[in-house]
C-alpha cells in the first residue's frame, strides 16, 4: 500500500533527476564543441604552415603537395572541422605530426607526469598556504602577518623559470639535497612498465620501493617551486576569508560565549571558510593541471605543458586539439568535483 | 590543519634525506641533448638533425666518409664499386658477414630494398636519390641485385661519381632489413607506419626506446661486424634547458652535454672535470634580400648591406666560438669551397654604394627574424651596425616555423636564415643558393634563391654543368668560380659557419663530432 502510494513521487524526483543530468550532459558537449571550434580557427588563423611540421623544410614540391592533401588541409575550413568532430565522435582523436603516435597514446603519456607533479604541487600548497593564510589574519597587521605577506608576494612575482633554475643550483648543485632534474635518476628509467603512467603510484604498485624512492626524490623540488604559486594564493585568499569571518556577530557570540580562541578559529570561522576555500584549490589545482611549460622545461618533466607548446608552434593541429580536450576535461571534472564537495559541506546547498 | 609544522619539518628531512646519487655506470653513456625535433625514425623519412644522428648510429649505409677528411670516402655495407665507363652504371660489391639486429644476414636485397623503398616512399629526403632520374615506377629495374652480394644501379644522365657516391653517405643510404620491415607491412606501405617508430638496421646499436621529447635508449649491437661498442647502452635524456645542462654535466650526472650557449660554455671554462670539444658543422647563417623589393633589388643596395655586418665583432662578442665568419654557399670542407672573406664592417664605403643606388639618406627594411639563440642575438647586432650605414632595421621576431612560413610565401624583405647541406657533395648549396630555373609564383621548386626571388638563369646552367662533371679537379674550380661571382652579386649576405660544440666528462673517450649531423658517432666511446 505504502509503496503504491510513494510511487508517483519518486517518479517526479527521477525525472527531476533526470533532467539534471540530460542538462549537465548538454552542457558539457556545448562546452567541448564551442572549445574544439576556438581551438581549431586559432590554430588555421595562426601564420605557420602545418605541412612544414611533418615534412620539413627542404622537401620538393610534389611531396609538400601530396602531405598538404593527406592531412585534408585543401578542403574548404569548415569541412575540416567537420572532418575532425566525426572522428573525435567515435574517439579518434587523429596522429600526431611530431611524434608518429596517436595523439591518445602521446597524452597518456605526458598527462600522467603532469597530473602527478600538479597534485604533488597542489598538496604543497593548501597544507601550508592554509595555516599560513590563518596565521596571517590571526595577527593581522603585526609581523607574521607581514613576513606572511612578503612570502606570498614572492610567490606571485618570481618567475618560476628563475626560482627553478636557482632552485634547482642550490639544492641540486650546491647542497646535494634534491636529485637533477627529470622524473627518476637515468638508470631507473624503463625499469617500470607504465600502468597509470604516475610513477610513485606504478612503482608502488609493483613493489619497487627503490624507485618509489627516487621518484619520490626527484618530484620535491619542482613540486615545491610549482607549489609556491599555489601557496602564494591560496594563503591570500584564506587570510582574506577570515578576516572576512572574524567580523561576523557569530564570532563575537562564541567569544562571548567563552570558547576557547584556538576553537574559534579553527573551528567555527575555518570552518565556515573551507567552503569558498574548495572553489579556491579547485582553481589552482586546475591551472596546474594545464601543465607548467616553464617548471616542466627548467626540469625536464615531459608533461603536458612542453607537450603542448611544442605542439602548437609547430602547429600540429590533432595534438593541440587532444590536449585541449584533456585540458577541457580536467576543468569540467574539477567544476563538478567542487560543486559535489559545495554540496556536502554546506547544508545549505543540500 | 593544527599540526602543520610537523608536515614542513617532515617536508624538509625528507628533502634533507634524499640519497647522494653516484656516477653514471661504467658501461653507459648518458647524455643531455635536445632532439625535440625528431618525427620519424624510418631512414626513408629522416630529414632532421636528431634524427639523422640517430641513424647514423643505428644503420649502416653503402659509403662512409672520413671524419676528419670529408674528401676520403670508403665502403662499408659496399666493399668496393665501379663505375662503368658511360658514367650511368654502379657496380657495388656487398661485405658479406653483417647481421641484422634481428639475426637475419644483410644481403645485396636489403641493400636494393632499401634504395628502391626510399625512392618509392618518397618521403622528404626522396629527392637525394631521386635526382639521379629514379622514380617510383623506374626504380625496381635501375636499382637492382644482380647477384647475392651485389648491386646495380644505373643513373638516367652522366653524373660526377663524386656526387653520387655521396649521396649515398646520406641517410637515404641506410640499409634497412627487408625480412623485417616487410613483415610489419600495412596497406603497401612498406613497413613505413611501424618503422616511423622502430629499428631494422645492422649499426652499432639498436633501439631500445623512443619516448618523443623525452628519452631515447640504443642498446650495444653486440655482434656488430666491425667490433661491438664498449658502451652497452646509450641513454639519452631530452633536457630542453642550456643552463640545466650545463648543471647535470658538472654534477656528473650526465657524461655529455650537447646543447650548451656562450654562457654555459665560458662557465665551463677552467673546470678539470669537463673537457669542451667543438667540430665544424655544414650550417651557415645568412640574411637573405627579396628582390621583390625594390631597393633589394638594386645591385648596390646589395652590395652596400655586405659591408654593414660586422662579421668578426659577431663572432667574437656573441657567438664566442659557436660559429666562425664564412662568406661563400659551400661550407669549409666541402669539395669547391671558397674561403675568400672579402666583406668586412665598412660604413662609408656602404653609404658611397646607397647613394649611388639613389639612397642617399638611407633607407628603412624589415628583417624576419626567429626569437632564439643566436639568430636575435646576431640580428641586433646587424640592426646598429645597419644604422652605421644609414638602414634603419626593423626586427620582426617570431616562432621558427612561422617565419618559415613567411620566408617560403616570399613576403620578406630580409630574412636572417639557417642552413645546412643535406649531403656532403656540393651541389646540395649550390642547388638551392645559385640554382633557380623557374622564378614564377607556382614554380614547382623552392630553393633558397627562388625564395628571394633571384632569377638566375645563366648561374643555373653552370651549376648543373658543375654537378655532372667527372674530373673532381675541375669540378672543385667550377664551384670556386660560380661562388666569386654569388659572393659579388647575390642576394644573400653569407655570414657565418656552424660549429657543434660539447661538453663533456673528462674520462669520456673517443665520441665522434663529424662534420654532419649523421656522422656524429657513439660507437668507439669508453670511459
Amino acid at each position: 500500500m505504502g509503496s503504491d502510494a510513494r510511487q508517483p513521487a519518486r517518479g517526479r524526483h527521477a525525472w527531476r533527476w533526470g533532467r539534471k543530468i540530460a542538462t549537465l550532459a548538454l552542457s558539457v558537449a556545448l562546452t567541448f564543441l564551442g572549445l574544439l571550434f576556438v581551438t581549431f580557427l586559432i590554430g588555421r588563423v595562426v601564420p605557420i604552415d602545418p605541412v612544414l611540421a611533418a615534412v620539413g623544410d627542404r622537401a620538393p614540391a610534389e611531396v609538400y603537395e601530396r602531405v598538404r592533401v593527406e592531412l585534408g588541409l585543401h578542403l574548404p575550413l569548415y569541412q575540416q572541422f567537420f572532418v575532425y568532430l566525426a572522428k573525435v565522435v567515435q574517439g579518434d582523436l587523429g596522429h600526431s605530426v611530431l611524434t608518429a603516435n596517436p595523439v591518445t597514446k602521446d597524452i597518456l603519456r605526458v598527462f600522467p607526469a603532469t597530473l602527478e607533479l600538479a597534485t604533488a604541487a597542489t598538496f604543497f600548497g593548501v597544507l601550508l598556504g592554509i595555516p599560513m593564510g590563518v596565521m596571517a589574519a590571526v595577527h593581522q597587521g603585526r609581523w607574521p602577518d607581514q613576513i606572511l605577506r612578503v612570502v606570498g608576494l614572492f610567490g606571485y612575482s618570481i618567475p618560476v623559470f628563475w626560482l627553478g633554475l636557482m632552485g634547482l643550483l642550490l639544492f641540486y648543485g650546491r647542497l646535494d639535497w634534491a636529485p637533477g632534474p627529470g622524473r627518476l635518476d637515468v638508470f631507473y628509467e624503463g625499469l617500470i612498465t607504465p600502468v597509470t603512467g604516475v610513477i610513485l603510484i606504478d612503482s608502488a604498485m609493483a613493489g619497487e620501493w627503490e624507485i618509489f624512492r627516487n621518484a619520490l626524490a626527484h618530484i620535491v623540488l619542482p613540486a615545491a617551486i610549482l607549489g609556491y604559486f599555489s601557496l602564494a594564493y591560496i594563503s591570500r585568499m584564506t587570510r582574506s576569508f577570515m578576516l572576512e569571518q572574524f567580523n561576523q556577530e557569530y564570532i563575537t557570540t562564541a567569544r562571548v560565549k567563552g570558547a576557547s580562541e584556538r576553537s574559534v578559529i579553527w573551528r567555527h570561522a575555518l570552518g565556515n571558510v573551507r567552503i569558498p576555500l574548495v572553489t579556491v584549490i579547485a582553481l589552482s589545482y586546475g591551472n596546474l593541471l594545464e601543465g607548467s611549460v616553464l617548471t616542466e622545461t627548467v626540469f625536464a618533466w615531459p608533461g603536458l605543458g612542453l607537450y603542448l607548446t611544442h605542439s602548437l608552434l609547430s602547429a600540429d593541429m590533432n595534438a593541440v586539439l587532444g590536449g585541449t580536450i584533456v585540458v577541457g576535461a580536467v576543468f569540467i571534472g574539477i567544476n563538478l568535483l567542487s560543486d559535489v564537495l559545495y554540496r556536502v559541506m554546506d547544508p545549505r546547498a543540500r | 590543519m593544527k599540526h602543520w609544522f610537523p608536515v614542513v619539518l617532515v617536508l624538509i628531512v625528507g628533502l634533507a634525506l634524499t640519497p647522494v646519487h653516484a656516477a653514471t655506470p661504467k658501461n653507459t653513456l648518458v647524455m643531455a641533448w635536445q632532439f625535440d625535433d625528431i618525427i620519424t625514425l624510418d631512414p626513408a623519412e629522416i630529414f632532421e638533425f636528431s634524427a639523422a644522428e640517430y641513424a647514423g648510429n643505428a644503420y649502416d649505409r653503402l659509403i662512409g666518409y672520413d671524419v676528419t677528411d670529408v674528401s676520403t670516402i670508403y665502403g662499408v655495407v659496399a666493399e668496393s664499386w665501379q663505375v662503368d665507363s658511360d658514367g650511368k652504371t654502379y657496380t657495388f660489391k656487398i661485405r658479406q658477414g653483417i647481421k641484422f639486429a634481428s639475426g637475419n644476414p644483410l644481403t645485396a636485397e636489403d641493400v636494393a630494398f632499401s634504395l628502391q623503398r626510399t625512392v618509392t616512399l618518397d618521403k622528404s629526403p626522396a629527392f637525394i636519390l631521386g635526382q639521379f632520374g629514379f622514380t617510383a615506377a623506374n626504380v625496381r629495374d635501375r636499382i637492382k641485385a644482380t647477384g647475392p652480394y651485389t648491386v646495380v644501379l644505373q643513373t638516367d644522365k652522366t653524373y660526377a661519381p663524386t656526387f653520387v657516391l655521396y649521396c649515398l653517405t646520406a641517410t637515404v643510404g641506410s640499409v634497412v632489413d627487408k625480412q623485417t620491415v616487410m613483415a610489419h607491412e600495412v596497406d603497401g606501405d612498406l613497413g613505413h607506419a611501424w618503422l616511423r617508430t622502430h629499428h631494422a638496421g645492422s649499426g652499432p646499436f639498436k633501439l631500445n626506446q623512443w619516448k618523443p621529447s623525452e628519452l631515447l635508449m640504443l642498446d650495444a649491437n653486440a655482434d656488430y661486424w666491425d667490433g661491438a661498442p664498449a658502451m652497452k647502452r646509450v641513454i639519452i635524456r631530452h633536457i630542453p634547458e642550456q643552463a640545466t645542462q650545463q648543471l647535470l654535466v658538472e654534477k656528473g650526472d650526465i657524461d655529455i652535454a650537447r646543447n650548451l650557449g656562450p654562457d654555459q660554455i665560458k662557465g665551463l671554462q677552467g673546470n678539470d672535470a669537463v673537457r669542451i670539444k667543438s667540430s665544424p658543422k655544414g650550417g651557415i647563417f645568412y640574411l637573405g634580400l627579396n628582390q621583390k623589393h625594390p631597393a633589394l633589388k638594386k645591385p648596390q643596395v646589395r652590395q652596400a648591406l655586405k659591408y654593414l655586418v660586422d662579421y668578426d665583432g659577431i663572432a667574437e662578442t656573441i657567438l664566442k666560438g659557436a660559429m666562425v665568419p664564412h662568406q661563400a654557399f659551400l661550407p669549409k670542407g666541402f669539395l669547391g669551397a671558397l674561403e675568400d672573406k672579402p666583406f668586412a664592417l665598412d660604413p662609408d664605403r656602404a653609404k658611397k654604394l646607397l647613394a649611388e643606388a639613389g639612397y642617399p639618406e638611407g633607407l628603412t627594411l624589415t628583417m624576419d627574424t626567429r626569437n632564439n639563440f643566436p639568430t636575435l642575438d646576431m640580428a641586433q647586432a646587424i640592426q646598429s651596425t645597419f644604422a652605421m650605414g644609414g638602414v634603419k632595421l626593423e626586427i620582426i621576431p617570431m616562432d621558427g616555423k612561422q617565419a618559415l612560413t613567411k620566408y617560403r610565401a616570399r613576403n620578406h624583405e630580409i630574412y636572417i636564415g639557417r642552413w645546412g647541406p643535406d649531403y656532403q657533395d656540393p651541389h646540395t648549396n649550390a642547388d638551392t643558393f645559385a640554382r633557380n630555373v623557374d622564378n614564377s609564383d607556382d614554380a614547382k621548386a623552392k630553393p633558397l634563391a627562388w625564395r628571394n626571388a633571384w632569377d638566375i638563369p645563366e648561374m643555373s646552367r653552370q651549376t648543373d654543368a658543375a654537378a655532372r662533371e667527372s674530373d673532381p679537379d675541375k669540378r672543385a674550380r667550377m664551384y670556386l668560380e660560380i661562388q666569386r661571382e654569388h659572393q659579388e652579386v647575390s642576394p644573400f649576405v653569407i655570414m657565418f659557419q656552424e660549429i657543434e660544440v660539447a661538453a663533456e666528462r673528462a674520462n669520456v673517450k673517443n665520441f665522434i663530432l663529424g662534420p654532419a649531423f649523421d656522422s656524429n658517432f657513439y660507437r668507439h666511446v669508453t670511459k
